[in-house]
This record gives structure tokens, sequence and C-alpha cells, in this order.
């Protein structure tokens, strides 16, 4: 199991752990909160994440060989997956984000959480990773 | 205490507040269109077999009904279509790209917007947009600068906003129109369910309708068509059921409305939305709006005692829906936990980007109500609201 896979592994038992619905809301509304903030002159338009139902921004730092990155969101929740998502996908190789596969969302059963126009947020989210993974 | 009429909210234990987006549709509706399918489902106009002759008599009759319903002077002024954003591009394509310049107002959706966009009209060259100020009231003086300046253009506003539930008074719009020679369309997406339309009082030359924001089906709608303008309007597409005569060198057409319906139709749909007419008749507008307004003036009442609450519009001369955010919080985020907690509602722009623009706003939480609501569903609402807030604060 490569790191990705094992952070995957670890946010969907954190996740499992909730029955209520509105708990595991509670939950990401307080990972959104922890989010540290983007400063505003990364929010411009080419780092805008495209498919979101609510604004996220997207950046990407490159060291060694590997990738850093930050984001945020006007929304509170989106906030919360867009913390998740930073979770997994920073401190990786290029090479494994290259890899990434889009079945991640189902994976991390927030499918069941979340609709299937912000589900498409969080693919392109992971969207967007994939084209710093490429281009930088 | 109508809930009991419509199956849905026998199966469900939703609390349905997007009736803006679709309604509900009541027993009979549903009924109609399985009988449709299941006993004599056929084409209609075509053959004259005893079923097709059913189909096609029941297709027809739901013109005179939908005809008598708006007032219509004759049937033959009903054209069927798949809803308002297709009797909108029907019109624009067929007729209204004659005109010099078209005049809509900043409250419309985008089925008002973009068709004439894909006509290559912008702001200022072949499109002008009527302003509405704080209050979304539409703007009768910048109307009467602009019909100045562009006489015999071509008007499109709407009746009810799809966004706010704000009314405009179209009545005084199409006469102001009219003075200036112009030609008026009126979107009425949201008008049915809420109110009476009389198309000979309001003097209207065309009228787009919805039947599944009527409590028809979807896929169903109608434009009405004034009978001075049936002949100069060109068929939008052309096939079966419009044709007179054909060969290969030439085609004549049927007369209106047949040569605007080509293919073969929603028959089941059609003849759904006319049970739905039925139904309101049934009812009556009297009962629906007597219910409506008093859960709509409880929803009002119970929100504004929400703290931080934005609203964008008055009470007065609104219906059916209500838009609103709440300081510092996104409407996206209330969206969500509202469907966890069951409400049914929307929040974002509600297809209406350039009024979200002028508002400087992203979009809002929408609650759209029918006749069906209570206010038992609006406390419902006001709970889930305050269980959001305080989860999001």
């Amino acid at each position: 199991m490569n790191t990705i896979e094992k952070r995957v592994q670890d946010i969907k038992e954190d996740l499992e752990f909730f029955d209520d619905e509105l708990q595991k809301y509670e939950y990401i509304i307080d990972l959104g909160k922890k989010l540290p903030q983007l400063e505003e002159k990364y929010k411009v338009p080419e780092n805008i994440v495209h498919g979101c139902t609510s604004q996220v921004w997207l950046i990407a730092q490159k060291e060694d060989n590997k990738l850093y990155f930050k984001g945020t969101s006007d929304a509170v929740i989106v906030k919360g997956l867009v913390y998740i998502i930073l979770n997994i996908f920073s401190d990786s190789t290029i090479e494994e984000l290259k890899e990434v596969d889009m079945d991640i969302v189902y994976e991390l059963g927030l499918s069941e959480v979340i609709t299937p126009n912000r589900q498409s947020g969080v693919i392109g989210m992971i969207k967007k990773i994939k084209e710093y993974a490429l281009t930088l | 205490m109508f809930k009991k009429d419509f199956p849905y909210f026998s199966n469900s234990d939703i609390v349905y507040l997007d009736n803006a987006a679709t309604t509900q549709k009541p027993k009979e509706v549903i009924t109609s269109q399985v009988e449709y399918y299941e006993n004599y489902c056929a084409n209609t106009h075509r053959s004259s077999f005893g079923d097709a002759n059913k189909a096609t008599l029941n297709y027809e009759n739901a013109r005179k009904i939908l005809q008598k319903f708006i007032n219509a002077s004759s049937k033959e002024q009903i054209i069927f279509t798949k809803g308002v954003t297709e009797s909108i591009n029907f019109i624009a394509s067929s007729f209204a790209k004659k005109f010099k310049t078209v005049i809509i107002s900043s409250l419309e959706h985008h089925s008002n917007i973009v068709p004439w966009h894909m006509q290559g009209r912008t702001l200022g060259e072949g499109l002008e947009v009527v302003s509405c100020n704080e209050n979304l009231d539409f703007d009768f003086k910048d109307f009467e600068n602009i019909l100045k300046q562009n006489p015999n253009s071509f008007v499109s506003v709407t009746h009810i906003s799809n966004a706010f539930g704000k009314i405009h008074d179209i009545k005084a719009i199409i006469k102001l129109a009219h003075k200036y020679d112009c030609v008026v369309m009126i979107d009425g997406a949201q008008s049915l369910a809420h109110m009476k339309v009389d198309m000979q009082e309001l003097d209207v030359d065309f009228f787009a309708i919805s039947a599944h924001k009527t409590f028809g089906p979807t896929g169903v709608g109608a434009i009405y068509i004034k009978e001075e303008y049936l002949k100069e309007v060109d068929v939008y597409q052309t096939g079966g059921a419009t044709i007179d005569q054909v060969d290969f060198s030439k085609s004549t057409m049927l007369d209106a409305p047949y040569k605007f319906e080509a293919g073969t139709q929603n028959i089941a749909g059609v003849i759904g939305f006319a049970k739905a007419l039925e139904y309101i008749n049934k009812v009556g507008y009297d009962a629906i709006m007597k219910q409506e307004h008093e859960v709509y003036e409880y929803l009002i009442n119970q929100l504004s005692k929400l703290p931080n609450i934005i609203f964008y519009n008055n009470l007065e001369d609104s219906i059916g829906s209500k838009s609103f955010n709440f300081k510092d919080i996104m409407h996206d985020d209330i969206g969500i936990l509202l469907d966890k907690m069951k409400i049914a509602l929307r929040v974002g722009h509600h297809c209406a980007q350039p009024i979200m623009k002028q508002l400087n706003i992203k979009g809002t939480i929408r609650v759209s109500i029918a006749f069906y609501n209570t206010k038992e569903d609006v406390d419902k609402l006001i709970e889930a609201l305050k269980k959001a807030l305080d989860m999001l604060s």
C-alpha cells in the first residue's frame, strides 16, 4: 500500500466512525476550520478548481520530487473536503500523484456523504492535483 | 390538507420546498399517463384505428383544456413544446430573430438570456436590459427610455422570477411595450402554479408555459401565440405530422398548431398536463392562493426571526419563492446540512447568474412553496436552519 492509499484508508476509517450523518458533517466542518488560511494573492482564476458548486482554490509547491498543496474554499464544509484532499495528496511524489485514480472519491465513501454535484467538485480537486503533477 | 392528493407525500418523509424547480404531481396526473401507456398507447394524428383515435382525441382535448385555462381565443394558438426553455428558443429563432433589438429584464433566468446571445446579440448590440432596483422592482422609467430609443423591438420578460419569486407587473409592461409598437413574450414558467393568467386580458403576444412547474409531467410545456402572429412564426423543426404535401421538389406545411409540432410528441405528458389543469380547476385558484399566501406569510415571518438573515425583496409583489442568505455563511453549507435533515430546497444561483452578480452575491438559499405546503413544513425548515446555523457558527 503506498502512502496515498494508506491516507485514504485512514480518512475512511475516521469518517466511518460516525453513524449519524450530521455528526460526520460536524467532523468535516471542524476539519474545515482547521484548514490554514490561503493568502489572498493565490485566489486567482488560474488556481480555481472547476466543477465545484462553491469556489475552491488549490495551489501546489514543489520541493525535491514532492508536491505540497495548499487550498481553501468559501464554504466551510467544502473547506473540510479540501482539508481531506490536501491531507491525502500533499507530501507525495510526482510519480505517485500521476498514478492517482479518480475512483478514490468512491473509496473514501464520500459518495454517500456528498451529492453528485459536489462529488464532481472533489473530482475537480483531484484533477487539478494531477494537472499540477503533470506540469510542475 | 392537499398533500393527500399527491402520492409523493405518502411515499416520502422529505419536506419538499423546491417547487420553483419542479412541483409534485397529483394522483390523476400520474394515473392518466399510466393509463395511456397501459391501455391505448398509439401515435396521434396519423393512424385511424381505435386506440390512435383515442390518443389523438385526448391529446387535442388537452389543447382545448389549456386554451380555456388561459383564455386563449382559439385552440390553434396553443403549441405544445418540451417546456418553457424550448418555447423561448422556438420563438427566438422562428420569429424574434427578425427584430433589430430584443429587450429583457435584469431579473431573467438563463433560458431568457442565452438564446439571445446565441443569436449574436450582446448588451447594447441587439440586446437591451431593463434594470431592477435594490428591491428587484422592474424599473418602468428605464424601460420607457429603452423603448423610446428602440421602438418596434421584441420584449421578452419573466412574469415571476424563478430565483426570487418577484412578480413583474406584466400587464403594465405589455401595455407600455405595445405603445412603442413592440411585440411581447412573457416567460410564464412560474405563473400557472400560483395564479390565474388570462391571455386576452393581458393582451400578450407570446406566453411560455411549463407543465412540470404546474403539477404536470416533466418534458412538456406550451407556447401561446396571438392569432395575428400565427402565420408570421416560421416552422422551428420539420418532419412527421407537420406537412400537407411533400414531393421531391417541395413540401407544403399544415396550418398551426400542427406545423409547429414536428415528430411524435410527449403524448402521455400532454394528457397528464391537461389532468393537472383540471386538478387546479377542481381545487380552484382562490383556495390555492389563500393557502399559499398563508404559508408564505408564515414562512417570511418565521425566517425574519433568524439571526443575520439577509433578504433581497419584500413580501409584497412576490409569490411562491423566497431567497435569502445569512451573513458570513455560504448558502452551499446550509444546503448540504438541510439535505441531511431531509429538507429539500435549492441553493445556488438558480440559473440567474446576472442578477446574482448585480446583487454582488454568489447565490442564495431558496425556499419555494406550493399550495400543498403547510405551516408544519415551515416549522421543520426553521428548526433545521437553526441547527445548521448552530453547526456552522
